[in-house]
């Protein structure tokens, strides 16, 4: 996104001078904000950007964020993610695991209907399980059931999983967004979920919103369902509103167009903090299930040696980072885990900004000799390499020249490329013809990381990139998804972070905070390591206070 | 005349093929392919079944030369096949469902910009160095060096948010549903005046430039001195010989703009929310979505193909001098 990076940049700066000359918006601003009772009553309407737009209404064949968002509210799964991040019933009333970690029951809950008013059944879930095991399905997803021998219907009510072997993630799978097989069986079967219409309208869910209207490209609308087996959501209508432009999106919230949007960390910290927008809306902040990192190829010999990893993370000074890319909008990553979180270990090996430290770890890799331009030499090689970034990711630029400048301080020479993003992909990491490049993981509520780190996953498709293999990283990975004793996890998993600190294989930069905002009329919002979104359907808008009467 | 044209386009059917065979190779060749952004890789949930399935359901898995055949054999009936991306439509609904918004703005935009351009080009060429004359010639510096995303953020603050008296983005207000039928029309009409704004500002600049151009090359000639010397008032002579000979060059630039009318601005689109071409394109580029960018690469290059012998024919209909000399080599 060349061209919208570009223009988004501008579109900022642009805005920065203009929020400048003083809060000449405030007129339009809402009085009324803040007041009223916090007496939960139904109607009004949310409306929320969203950057991109969404690719379908199926989400179990899509992988994008902003169907993922819509589709949250239209389909449930059997368990659910609470805002503590522990596991909860959704359709499942309650689950049991035999002794030995093998078998699964769910009991479902009895009052649960799709959208078409047909009841939610055990032969909708053994459906859902087929269509993401089945070879043509074009799922993402379906790895997460490859451990399951058998899913059964003991009774319209009951479903018993039977597992291969004992599996960590199994309860976590069936978060799986469940479908209706009374619509959409012949599609499954002939691979074609893709094409089928309720991919592209009227998906049925048994979520707490129904599907209205989806405008490619401009809006999608949904309303509330009735009979959500959870109660009626309070508010009635929920419009999401695709702009592409967060400078747009900024606009809007000013002109009080959307009520809900995900600002910039430049937007947040500098161009909302004046009265008015304060009144007008909640900001919320909390480390998003991303970090960013530094990655190195560890089949070149001079990255091999961990020393040069160790000393490149003493070397990186993660704080000037957050603070000159983020704002100080992020937290400093230790590890693949989030800071906050129940998997997350703080007893972990930490590497504090030490230039003389690495400037030691690099001269026991042996790179001691200096060459005409300062830069370490070793058996007559300069220390050069090149640093792949994607295009348009104006974040993955800064980041990459903080720490080219870093480096060039220990005497190593880092030359910035920039290319498109699925060209990077194809040609470069996948190919594993890279040295160094900036980008992000996705971390999941569940600890494992298998196909990360593990040394057999280094296939031109797979993610161990970097070609990380320890043996020991290797076992603590086997055993932390075999086994579905949480205590017994924790150990590992504990362990596992010792030895990621220890070994360095990436740099492990930031956790990027998530910066939404929602307009102050809303209420019921609870914010937490979550995020916002997790209780919509408890969102409200007190009578006095709403905004749209329609619907 | 008849026989002309059915030459010309018979002509333009293997000019149409060369031309979309060496499109669809230089789009594979391109690096990055479609699967590989689908299999979403920064969860780290990937399956790497999905690619190769993918690959299958799209054919990828052929030799480009079979690829390319199958995509022509179905475009010969009409069929320009589904989406790659996850939505898997028609890339006709996905085209069809974009294009009349992106006619609509281009259209409008066109003939406000033809309409303001004609008059600005004649005045500031007949008062050549006259005040209007450099006012007008400010004005196109201006034009042609505003950046259309600055411009469109500046209308929208000081229309959207300062004055409130024009939606900022989009094409319809939330409640559109809820009102009347004119209050609909009046909504509409009012979300898309600072996009046609925005796009009429720099087209204006250039087209107005080319008028003025033309217009003082005619001024210039004998038969204008002629005109002049039989007496004919001011008006007569520039409203009637200058200009329709001036106007002959306008024509190709308009011939030449025709094919441009589907393809929609993306920073405009963008920055003002409009789900038209642009957006349409830029996404299936990035995502390597290859129907979709070779079904708006067929008709973009038929629209020009079209475009080309219109302007063309035009021609000898604007000119009559074209039309003698076809005569005479026909005979």
């Amino acid at each position: 996104m060349r061209r919208g990076g570009v223009l988004r940049l501008f579109g900022l700066f642009l805005v920065v001078a203009l929020a400048g000359c003083g809060g000449d918006a405030d007129s339009v601003i809402d009085v009324a904000a803040g007041q009223g009772s916090d007496k939960p009553a139904y109607g009004d309407t949310y409306i929320e950007a969203l950057q991109g737009n969404i690719s379908g209404l199926i989400p179990n064949v899509l992988t994008d964020g902003p169907s993922f968002e819509v589709a949250g509210l239209i389909y449930n799964g059997l368990v659910k993610y609470d805002k503590d991040l522990n596991l909860v019933g959704e359709l499942a009333e309650s689950w049991q695991y035999s002794r030995d970690c093998l078998d699964l029951t769910f009991k479902l809950k009895r009052n649960v209907k799709w959208h078409d008013q047909k009841p939610f059944t055990a032969a909708d879930v053994v459906f859902t399980y087929e269509t993401m095991v089945n070879p043509k399905t074009p799922t993402a997803y379906g790895g997460d059931f490859k451990a399951v021998e058998s899913v059964q219907a003991v009774d319209p009510y009951t479903v018993r999983v039977r597992y291969k072997q004992p599996s960590a993630k199994a309860l976590q799978s069936w978060s799986i967004w469940m479908l209706p097989k009374h619509l959409l069986e012949s599609y499954a079967r002939e691979g074609k979920l893709r094409e089928a219409p309720q991919n592209r309208a009227n998906p049925v869910g048994t979520g707490a919103y129904v599907f209205q209207e989806w405008k490619p490209g401009e809006k999608v609308v949904l309303v509330a369902n009735p009979d959500y087996f959870d109660g009626r959501p309070y508010i009635s209508r929920v419009v999401y509103r695709i702009i592409p432009s967060s400078a747009t999106t900024f606009l809007e919230l000013k002109a009080k167009g959307i009520d809900g949007a995900k600002l910039t960390a430049l937007q947040f910290k500098r161009q909302t903090e004046y009265p008015a927008f304060r009144k007008a809306y909640n900001k919320y902040q909390y480390a998003a299930n991303v970090y960013v990192y530094l990655g190195m190829n560890l089949r070149d010999p001079r990255f091999a040696d961990k020393r040069v990893r160790q000393a490149f993370a003493h070397a990186i000074n993660k704080r000037e980072i957050i603070e000159g890319v983020r704002l100080g909008l992020a937290r400093e990553a230790t590890g693949p885990y989030k800071p906050g979180t129940p998997w997350y270990d703080s007893n972990v090996h930490q590497y504090p900004y030490d230039p003389g430290k690495a400037r030691k770890l690099l001269a026991e890799a042996g790179w001691t000799d200096k060459n005409a331009d300062g830069i370490l030499v070793k058996n007559g090689v300069p220390f050069k390499f090149d640093l792949l970034l994607a295009q348009g990711s104006d974040e993955g630029r800064k980041v990459g020249e903080i720490i080219q400048a870093s480096l060039k301080d220990l005497g190593v020479q880092v030359e910035i490329r920039v290319i498109e993003w699925a060209a990077l992909l194809k040609e470069y990491i996948k190919k594993r013809n890279f040295e160094a490049t900036i980008l992000a993981w996705g971390v999941t509520p569940d600890p494992d990381q298998y196909d990360i780190w593990h040394s057999s996953k280094t296939s031109p498709d797979e993610l161990n990139r970097i070609g990380y293999a320890n043996p020991e990283a290797d076992e603590l990975l086997e055993k932390g998804r075999s086994t579905c004793v949480e205590a017994d996890r924790k150990k590992y998993y504990d362990r596992l972070q010792e030895v990621l600190a220890e070994d360095q294989p990436i740099v492990f930069l930031y956790f990027r905070d998530g910066l939404p905002v929602v307009s102050s009329r809303i209420r019921g919002i609870v914010p937490s390591p979550q995020g916002i979104n997790y209780n919509f359907n408890e969102w409200f808008v007190p009578r006095n206070l709403h905004r749209y009467t329609a619907g | 005349m008849l026989g002309y044209a059915l030459r010309r386009l018979i002509l333009a059917i293997p000019l149409l093929i060369g031309i979309t065979f060496v499109s669809f190779l230089v789009i594979h060749l391109a690096p990055g392919e479609p699967v590989d952004i689908q299999s979403d890789e920064s969860s780290a949930r990937s399956d790497a079944k999905i690619k190769q399935l993918l690959i299958e359901t799209y054919g990828l898995d052929k030799p480009l030369h079979v690829q390319y055949w199958n995509w022509l054999t179905r475009l010969v009936r009409l069929d320009f096949g589904r989406s790659f991306s996850p939505d898997a439509r028609p890339v006709l609904q996905k085209i069809g469902e974009r294009l009349p918004i992106t006619l609509l703005l281009n259209i409008v935009e066109l003939l406000i910009i033809v309409m303001l351009a004609i008059p600005i080009g004649v005045l500031s060429a007949t008062r050549q160095y006259s005040t209007f004359d450099k006012i007008t010639t400010i004005f196109v510096f201006v034009g042609f060096a505003t950046p259309d995303f600055w411009l469109a953020l500046m209308l929208m603050i000081l229309f959207g948010i300062q004055l409130g008296w024009l939606p900022i983005s989009g094409l319809r207000s939330p409640a559109w549903e809820y009102l009347s039928f004119w209050a609909q029309q009046w909504d509409f009409i009012a979300h898309l005046t600072l996009p046609i704004l925005v796009a009429t500002f720099g087209g204006l600049a250039g087209f107005s430039r080319y008028m003025r151009q033309s217009m003082l090359e005619v001024v210039r000639q004998d038969y204008i001195q002629s005109a002049r010397a039989k007496g004919l008032s001011e008006g007569a002579v520039i409203g009637k010989h200058a200009l329709r000979n001036a106007l002959l060059p306008i024509v190709t630039v308009l011939g030449l703009s025709l094919p441009g009318l589907i393809g929609g601005s993306v920073i405009v689109e963008s920055i003002f929310a409009i789900p038209g071409m642009g957006q349409l394109m830029v996404q299936a580029v990035f995502e390597r979505d290859y129907p979709v960018i070779m079904g708006n690469l067929v008709i973009v290059a038929t629209l020009t193909l079209v475009a080309n012998l219109i302007a063309d024919l035009t021609y000898s209909l604007v000119d009559p001098r074209i039309r003698v000399a076809a005569r005479r080599g026909r005979r």
